[in-house]
């Protein structure tokens, strides 16, 4: 059968299944709108959180930001699944014990005040509809892809998908339908690199795959090879750190307790029935997100081998050495209308040359005129994984069903997130505290769909590749919402001015260097200074900085509430009961 | 029932053990050590590269399991557990 069709049938058949189980699962009151009545196993709950965790930024953007920056995309590996250890020991079951519904519910019941609560709310907001930008890149690659169609053609095909499941599903809803995501997601990540591990290696575990010998007699390491043709090709070798140990650092610590301040990942531990279920949900959730994050390097690496062997055929230098454009195969032609690979011919030799700077001497004397895949977004190297690898065609149906699976269970969580925040703590909670369950929820609606528009509309000029973006996202939630959610439980005596003035401090510090150097609101041309190492702050790139906004935020909090006044007392007894699990509310099963 | 700053404090020892692991296999080997880790190798692996994309994770899964096991212990031994 025809690739597009085959396509088609199994991207339609998944999307079939979700809207059927979000139909028959509809939310009937608020309490099942956010957080499905509290009653679900913590097993499920946590293939639910992998589900909303895994987003188009690890699906589909991930193992190509690996592929191309090698060992320095270990950042990203460990930041997604490290915080998940801090948010099973410092915030969920504490969380989970208090029993409300939101984040910024918690901030301003625990700061007693309404203002820290609407500070939260921003924090919220910003945090959430950055990630939902990186999300909306992830589905305009994916649906481009697939509908053979240009990105921004795509990007608006997926806003409007997103916008149907969101606005009718709820979190119940969602909470079954992300479980049926996370199967059909995960079995079209390892698929594809359970095939290509055996064609490299004969090893059917990619894990053990990347650190096996190859299969094609020369007894060499899979890593080692990758290493000698980068190097050979004038690219950094892959194993060889080439950012600055401190930005790894910072940007791998951002990323993690940026994961345990992501309001939609900790709403989840809210639906559990029990304290102690909070606590393994995390780890059930960090067990179906390790299966993707293990594999994921050696999708990476196993793609940027492919890649190179595919365009470098024969010997460096040598005349025939090159891929020649017009037996491109036919994976190269899709992704050239897509926009999103290009290709110039710069030395007219009919044949692609595809090198680093490493051998600028020695191209000049081949002939080359400079590296003429001039733009690979790397955002499509998932995508193009399987094709790349010859792979048959429902493999490559079942990746693209995967990536859209990932992108809308997660778009789905963080506008319900985002909704929530609007509907519940703002109108309901502050201005309007007099509307009804009916109007608070048609204005999650409403909210939901202005979320989408903001977000697909920045997502036309994202400030980054998908992971990327995600990543700034994660940095404004550890400067902003992490460090007073924990200065809430394990500091007794930080009070209302000492959160805010902290959540300010760690929020504003870090947008605004977001934006000095990626342009105000993200708008293209805005930015203050060139995005580069130079100019940046003691060589901090912008999605490591969340990690310094949390420590200005701890600091500025920990001051302020050194020099005013202790909470009131029954503030403080609040905080030393949600310290032990006995006497949770009792989940309600729906 | 045992004081409840007790629990709190036994809590915190057992967070704090748990964090030093944390930090020590991902920024301790994965980041600051990578390259003297990296002159060891695990297969084709080369260790420091191994903790970094792999062998973090799995520490990860581990601890949080352990400290699963530790605290519902906790809870029981200072019965404020529930139900």
């Amino acid at each position: 059968m025809e690739l597009k069709t085959l396509t088609f049938l199994v991207v339609g058949a998944t999307f079939a299944l979700y809207i059927w189980i979000a139909i028959r699962s509809r939310a009937i009151t608020t309490s099942d709108f956010y957080v499905a009545g509290k009653g679900i196993h913590p097993v499920l709950n946590g293939m639910a959180t992998g589900a909303d965790w895994m987003s188009a930024a690890s699906f589909i953007s991930m193992a190509g930001l690996i592929a191309f920056s090698g060992y320095d995309a270990s950042a990203y590996l460990m930041g997604w699944t490290g915080g998940y250890v801090l948010l099973a020991m410092l915030l969920a079951p504490y969380l989970r014990k208090y029993g409300k519904f939101t984040v910024p519910e918690f901030i301003g019941d625990r700061f007693y005040s309404n203002s820290a609560r609407m500070v939260a709310i921003i924090c919220l907001i910003t945090a959430s509809i950055t990630y939902v930008i990186g999300q909306m890149k992830g589905i305009g690659v994916a649906f481009s892809r697939f509908l053979e169609v240009d990105f921004a053609t795509g990007l608006f095909a997926g806003m409007a998908i997103v916008f149907i499941y969101a606005v009718f599903g709820g979190m119940k809803g969602i909470t079954y339908t992300q479980i049926a995501q996370y199967c059909v997601l995960i079995f079209a990540y390892t698929v594809p690199a359970v095939f290509i591990s055996l064609q490299l290696t004969g090893n059917p575990i990619p894990q053990l795959g990347l650190g096996s010998t190859m299969a094609d007699g020369s007894g060499m390491y899979l890593l080692d090879k990758l290493d000698l043709i980068c190097q050979d090709l004038g690219f950094a070798q892959y194993t060889a750190q080439k950012g600055s140990t401190l930005d790894i650092f910072l940007l791998t610590m951002s990323l993690m307790i940026g994961t345990a301040g992501l309001p939609h990942v900790i709403t989840r531990f809210f639906t559990v029935p029990k304290v102690r279920d909070a606590r393994s949900s995390a780890g059930w959730a960090l067990v179906f997100i390790a299966i993707l994050y293990t594999t994921a390097p050696a999708v990476g690496a196993m793609a940027r081998l492919n890649l190179m062997e595919t365009i470098q055929t024969g010997e460096i230098g040598a005349a025939e050495g090159n891929l020649s454009y017009a037996a491109a195969p036919s994976w190269f032609k899709n992704w050239e209308n897509t926009g999103l690979l290009e290709f110039e011919d710069k030395n007219n030799d009919g044949r692609i040359q595809y090198y680093g700077p490493g051998i600028a001497d020695q191209a000049e004397s081949y002939g080359w005129q400079g590296n003429e895949m001039v733009k690979v977004d790397r955002d499509i190297m998932v995508l193009a994984n399987p094709e790349i690898a010859g792979l048959p065609n429902w493999v490559i149906a079942l990746v693209a069903a995967g990536g859209i699976a990932a992108a809308l269970s997660t778009a789905a969580g963080l506008l319900l997130a985002i909704s929530s925040a609007i509907s519940h703590d703002l109108l309901k909670g502050i201005f309007m505290p007099q509307i009804d369950e009916k109007q608070e929820l048609l204005a999650s609606r409403i909210a939901m769909a202005g979320a989408i528009i903001v977000a697909g509309i920045l997502g036309l000029h994202p400030p980054g590749f998908a992971a990327q973006v995600v990543a700034l996202a994660f940095g404004l939630a550890a400067s902003s919402i992490f460090p007073a959610l924990m200065l809430g439980i394990f500091a007794k005596h930080v009070n209302s001015k000492g959160a805010i003035c902290g959540m300010l401090a760690g929020l504003g510090t870090t947008l605004i260097y977001i934006f000095w150097f990626k342009g105000w609101f993200f708008i293209p041309g805005t930015n203050m200074a060139p995005d580069n190492a130079a100019n940046w702050w003691f060589g901090i790139s912008p999605g490591s900085f969340g990690a310094v906004g949390a420590l200005f935020n701890f600091a500025v909090a920990l001051l302020v509430s050194g020099l005013t006044e202790d909470p009131p007392e029954h503030i403080q007894r609040m905080v030393e009961d949600i310290r032990v699990p006995r006497g949770a509310d009792l989940a309600a099963d729906h | 029932m045992k004081s409840a700053s007790e629990y709190w404090r036994r809590n915190l020892r057992l967070v704090i053990a748990c964090i030093i692991v944390w930090f020590v296999v991902s920024f301790g080997f994965g980041i600051i050590l990578v390259d003297a880790m990296n002159s060891m190798s695990l297969g084709g692996y080369k260790l420091g590269f191994w903790f970094a994309q792999q062998g973090s994770i799995y520490v990860f899964v581990g601890l949080i399991f352990f400290y699963v096991k530790k605290m519902n212990q906790l809870d029981r031994e200072f019965d404020v557990h529930e139900d």
